[in-house]
């Protein structure tokens, strides 16, 4: 693409921006994992995609369920970036970011909250998540509700294992929850468990 | 109904001929001006397009009304009227602007976007088929059912 045209997309950008129509802005950002696709909505984060997803996927799932208005828009997403890239470098323990919800309801969110408030290097189980979400008997739902947060590593479903300390599973591979949570300084670096 | 895609993608697919024929229809100083609204009308519509068959024709359609805009704005007689009115018209009264724009915009959209964009933007038939990703022969049938339709409307 032309200079001249990026820049004219770009003034698209910021006027879209300035007049309230940029609905869901994204960009795709370099992690230690892999891409990271980021959204955000006017509430807050809303998706966070990992390496292992279909970027594409994500952004038509996006304009889906949140708005068809979905527009690249890097400066939108550079406080979030900017503290990712910090937890990854192991310089930040607790993400201060607005959230929007939107996209979990019910029983999951409700799971999903209770994660976010797991405190950075602390484990819980997914039994206990499943009575912070009010449902103790939930297990298997509570387990459902981590794979599918659609804003992983910030809120961190890497912090939910199996009662008695297995890994449970991942969203993004069982790898990466275990290098999350040597990172956090949970695991020791030995492999499985 | 199937749902819209990321407007980003419809960004990517089509920025690049609604400029070039922005370019065509007003100049490049102008152009950048009237790219921004037209993409800016775009985004403020697009969650309620009902039709995302020819997400393409709908662009050039707002480009061209923002080109005719930009004419108007700048007090000169919209060529594309005159040359439409003079075409679809000729032995009839002459057409206030807005009844003939009317009934262009009332045609079907592949039709209306070939004649926008014949007598609007001043395309060939090569450029309107490549604007409107199909056949110069398609488009030419397209601008020539537009204008035999314009012609009886008008009469």
């Amino acid at each position: 693409m032309s200079a001249a045209r990026k820049a004219t997309i770009e003034r698209f950008r910021a006027r879209a921006a300035e007049e309230g129509l940029l609905d869901v802005a994204y960009v795709s950002t370099d992690s230690p994992f892999g891409p990271l696709l980021l959204a955000k909505t006017r509430r807050g984060l809303v998706r966070v995609g990992l390496p292992n997803q279909d970027a594409d996927e994500l952004l038509v799932d996006l304009a889906e369920r949140v708005s068809p208005r979905v527009l690249e828009a890097p400066s939108e997403l550079d406080e979030v970036r900017r503290e990712l890239d910090l937890y990854f470098e192991g310089k930040l323990d607790r993400f201060d970011l607005a959230l929007d919800w939107r996209l979990s309801g019910g029983f999951r969110q409700r799971v999903l909250r209770a994660i976010n408030r797991i405190p950075y290097g602390q484990t819980r189980s997914y039994t206990e998540m499943a009575r912070k979400a009010g449902n103790e008997r939930a297990v298997r739902a509570a387990g459902t509700a981590c794979g599918s947060n659609p804003i992983p590593v910030v809120v961190p479903c890497h912090r939910v294992l199996r009662t008695g300390g297995a890994l449970g599973g991942y969203g993004g591979g069982l790898p990466m929850k275990q290098r999350l949570l040597e990172l956090e300084g949970v695991l020791d670096g030995s492999p499985g468990s | 109904m199937t749902a819209l895609p990321p407007f980003q993608t419809v960004l990517d697919a089509h920025s690049a001929a609604v400029l070039a024929i922005l370019r065509g229809a007003v100049g490049r100083e102008a152009a950048e001006d009237c790219f921004q609204e037209t993409f800016l009308a775009a985004l403020r519509a697009y969650p309620k397009l009902e039709n995302d068959g020819n997400l393409r024709g709908w662009l050039l359609t707002i480009a061209h009304r923002k080109a005719i805009d930009h004419h108007r704005a700048n007090g000169r007689e919209p060529l594309p009227v005159a040359e439409v009115a003079e075409l679809a018209a000729a032995e009839a009264s002459p057409q206030p602007d807005d009844g003939l724009w009317a009934a262009v915009g009332a045609l079907p959209p592949k039709q209306r976007a070939a004649v926008a964009l014949r007598y609007g933007s001043d395309l060939p038939h090569s450029e309107i088929a490549a604007a409107l990703g199909c056949s110069p022969e398609a488009a030419r049938r397209s601008l020539h059912e537009g204008l035999k339709r314009l012609r009886k409307e008008l009469a």
